[in-house]
């Protein structure tokens, strides 16, 4: 059940209005519901074709030979597609917006680097011929040593999954591994905390499970054009993209899309359109190329697994004064989108809190994986896990209640963040209030009164000890001054605090950002750069 | 042996749209010879509803009636560019872009109207259900289908806008990573209830109570199928998803859906859910993007409830009952926590 709170933040909102707010019916429902929506595979054409690829069955290797001429000569078979026929091969999705080097192949050229690797396409009258086809196809390889951890591939004398960045890791700024967010002095404050408290977290890699899978039909037009009916989330990213793998004017290329059974950030990628378009204009024929299920679950890319490392430096009145994270994103044996997920993930650090003393080092990590892609909450779902579970433990380690202690950190109108933006139109304590009166959550009155539009700037500017509650309930912790730098943890399996990965190499640090002359270092001496 | 109720919080703010290249998207709106309007784009819908948000956010602007607007999208030749339907960015985005087309297609209606009546502009408001009249003498009006015939085939005005929403580009220091990744953010609190069997590690979502703050609803109903559905997309990350159950060894991916887990209808819970509307100064009417940030407070609330049930703390995803079991075994037995009502 939905409900509204029209009366919180009323003084900042315009309700008269006609048509805004209004739970309009939309505009394709009875096509939806009648089963009458064209999908791009609803699309029908005569002597239509069908592109299968051929997969590599290791995760690492070296192609020695290749033999498909007796899959040439099958029933059916229009075209056999390898590698030398895609006019510009290697590609990287980002390259459109200047982001990364050119470092997938559309078609397995020496190496493949994950298992499920496109080395050959075979066009047929139907899927059926294509596939029969493929098993004549007789490749011999060279098995390579193959790493699946992110960690492990870091390692020195790891295999090297990617020759375009060869270290196994995206390269940022052209000199660095990883990005870097930097604020504050976290060492320092690690040393004043009351509670160091450190964990490890895993994300899982997930498919996006669409009803629809992966897939496009693309259609010579006559005028030399060809249509590509797709299931493409962002058409121009595609056309833009299919374009450049194929060495098209993008005005040859007319895509229609726009009804997509489920995309969750699975079909970014733009998996299907370079070779459907290929194997059209090889062909002069309307070639589909779709995705199997099976292809869709273990070859169309998943979201990404990330590990999380997460330590904080927390005081006995619940206030967290330093948090520092160590991540790693699984992208796979190529980039696809993962390198901007980084970026992401450092502006998202350290979560919706106001920390005075914040670093992060995130790194984009290659793995002989099938490459990871976006996927809902991209760059932010996996932290966001991981520091909400970090929240609570801290919150059991000084024994405050977990609701309480995140209002007491939450930012508020004013604060300055770690990336070094203002916090602004922030509403992190009224959604707690509320979600808490819903739940009968007891909050204290204080708490109940707080206000992300008060305190956020007197915080910044000096420190207000008495805008503190005092916490919950007294700490658990013994009042000795001893740090607490473990946390009970009922897996033995892992330990990070006792296996630390090897720290990356630090360029020289920049100097922190100038700390006010107060010397408190609470929630405020380190807010020098603070813009507006 | 027995089963354990537990209660887990997680709050979380999610960042709307993409922080590359600007990420812009476009929208020409235009109306027909009768006063009847289109909205061009390249955005998809992928089920979301961002035609319906598109629709409503372009008639408001216009001020037209919802019926009289109709949105095209996703053909290359016919809808100007769009960055895609990813990153929470179609509302924000599409939504700013469509509002300057609006606005401009709103000012040609209003002059051409003006003409008509012999008034300025200025002294001219539209009714929201197809007319436009002087401000203060209501019974001087004019419809705006006669405005659109008579732009079309007596004056030559072309009742039409375009519009682009960019972002103005961040850099991302190397040192500090100070940024701009986000022009606004959406909020929520989510709190769960859950039943572990301490005998099976089976973990249930009983109950789901919520807070999301989001700008501003377009659509109650579009929000809240993607706050329904996100919650359960959140909760089907949390204890049943993996497409490599023994990561990061690759081995037994799942082929199907008989072989990747999912919670099925009878793992449906009840989701209690407020929505709260701060608007963003640069959202459209206020509004933000709701489509990634609802799955994200459900995983580690889950994972907290979990130990407030038992006592035991999963850190890797997805929390299946073969984890809680062998957490809850090398703990000795299930502690429950404190109760939090």
């Amino acid at each position: 059940m939905l409900e509204f709170r029209k009366d919180i933040f009323a003084d900042e909102r315009d309700d008269n209005l006609l048509e805004i707010g209004q739970p309009t019916q939309r505009q394709d429902m009875l096509g939806h519901v009648t089963a009458t929506s064209r999908y791009y595979d609803d699309h029908r054409f005569a002597n239509l074709l069908h592109l299968k690829v051929l997969r590599s069955p290791h995760a690492h290797a070296r192609i020695r030979s290749i033999d498909d001429s007796a899959a040439a000569r099958a029933p059916g078979v229009k075209r056999i597609i390898r590698a030398a026929d895609v006019p510009v091969n290697l590609n990287t999705l980002l390259s459109l917006m200047q982001f990364g080097k050119d470092d997938e192949p559309s078609l397995a050229t020496d190496v493949v680097r994950y298992k499920g690797e496109p080395i050959l396409g075979i066009v047929a009258t139907s899927e059926r011929a294509a596939l029969e086809a493929m098993a004549l196809v007789r490749i011999s390889y060279d098995p390579l040593p193959a790493v699946f951890d992110v960690e492990e591939a870091l390692k020195p004398g790891a295999p090297s999954v990617n020759p375009t960045y060869p270290k196994n890791t995206f390269e940022y700024h052209g000199k660095y591994d990883h990005q870097k967010l930097r604020f504050g002095d976290v060492d320092a404050a690690f040393a004043q905390a009351d509670v160091v408290l450190e964990d490890r977290y895993q994300m899982s890699p997930i498919e996006h499970a669409p009803t629809e899978t992966n897939g496009s039909i693309a259609v010579p037009d006559t005028n030399g054009r060809i249509v590509v009916y797709t299931s493409t989330q962002a058409l121009f990213f595609s056309l833009d993209t299919a374009a450049k793998i194929n060495a098209l004017p993008s005005n040859q290329l007319h895509f229609i899309g726009g009804t997509v059974g489920g995309g969750f950030g699975g079909k970014v990628d733009t998996m299907t359109e370079p070779l459907a378009i290929l194997a059209a204009r090889l062909t002069g024929a309307p070639v589909r190329y779709r995705f199997s299920r099976h292809e869709e679950m273990q070859f169309g890319s998943p979201r990404g697994a990330e590990r999380i490392y997460i330590k904080d430096g927390i005081m006995r009145d619940g206030r967290i004064i330093a948090r520092q994270v160590r991540a790693y994103f699984d992208s796979g044996a190529y980039t696809r989108l993962s390198s901007y997920a980084v970026i992401k993930c450092a502006g998202h650090i350290p979560g919706p809190y106001t920390i005075p003393n914040v670093s992060a080092d995130i790194y984009c990590v290659f793995t002989n994986r099938t490459p990871a892609t976006a996927m809902r909450g991209f760059g932010v779902t996996a932290i966001d896990f991981a520091i909400e579970c970090q929240m609570d433990k801290d919150a059991v380690a000084i024994g405050m209640d977990p609701l309480e202690f995140r209002m007491l950190n939450a930012y508020r109108d004013g604060d300055m963040k770690a990336h070094r933006r203002e916090a602004k139109n922030c509403a992190l304590i009224e959604c707690a209030q509320v979600a808490a009166e819903k739940a009968q959550w007891p909050l204290r009155d204080e708490f109940r009164r707080m206000s992300s539009r008060q305190g956020g700037a007197a915080r910044a500017g000096v420190t207000d000890r008495s805008r503190m509650p005092a916490p919950a309930v007294p700490p658990r912790v013994p009042a000795s001054t001893t740090q607490r730098v473990t946390y009970e943890r009922p897996m033995p399996a892992v330990s990070p605090a006792a296996t630390p990965p090897p720290p990356p190499p630090t360029p020289p640090q920049p100097p922190a950002p100038a700390a006010s002359g107060h010397g408190a270092r609470r929630f405020s001496s380190v807010f020098g750069t603070r813009r507006r | 042996m027995a089963k354990h109720h537990g209660r887990g919080v997680a709050t979380i703010n999610y960042p709307i749209g993409m922080n590359l290249g600007g990420d812009p998207s476009q929208a020409l709106v235009h109306s027909n010879p009768t006063g009847k309007f289109t909205v061009s784009l390249s955005s998809i819908d992928l089920g979301q509803g961002m035609k319906s948000v598109i629709r409503q956010i372009c008639a408001e602007t216009l001020g037209v009636p919802v019926a009289d607007v109709y949105v095209d999208t996703a053909d290359s030749d016919t809808g100007p560019h769009c960055t895609g339907s990813f990153a929470s960015r179609g509302t924000h985005r599409v939504g700013n872009a469509v509002m300057v087309a609006a606005r401009e297609a709103r000012a040609v209606m209003m002059e051409a109207a003006a003409e008509e009546l012999e008034v300025d502009p200025g002294d001219l408001e539209t009714d929201g259900r197809g007319n436009i009249r002087v401000k203060g003498a209501p019974h001087r009006s004019i419809t705006v289908r006669e405005v659109a015939m008579a732009a079309q085939f007596k004056q030559g005005k072309t009742i039409a806008g375009r519009g682009i929403f960019l972002v103005p580009l961040s850099d991302v220091d190397p040192e500090t990573g100070e940024m701009s990744p986000a022009t606004c953010y959406a909020h929520a609190c989510v709190i769960v209830d859950v039943e572990v069997d301490d005998e099976t590690g089976d973990v249930s979502v009983l109950k789901m109570t919520s807070a999301y703050e989001i700008g501003r609803a377009i659509n109650p109903k579009m929000v809240e199928q993607q706050l329904v559905g996100g919650a359960w997309m959140g909760m089907s990350h949390a204890l049943y998803e993996t497409v490599e159950p023994y990561y990061p060894d690759p081995r037994e991916g799942p082929r199907d859906f008989n072989e990747y887990l999912m919670p099925g209808p009878g793992d449906i819970c009840p989701h209690e859910i407020v929505v709260l509307e701060r608007p963003a100064p640069d959202g459209p009417f206020g509004a933000k993007g709701i489509g990634e940030m609802c799955a994200n407070p459900v995983l580690p609330a889950v994972a907290n409830a979990i130990f407030n049930a038992v006592g035991v703390r999963i850190n890797d995803l997805p929390i299946t009952p073969e984890k809680v079991l062998r957490a809850i075994k090398a703990r000795g037995g299930a502690v429950p926590q404190a109760r939090m009502r």
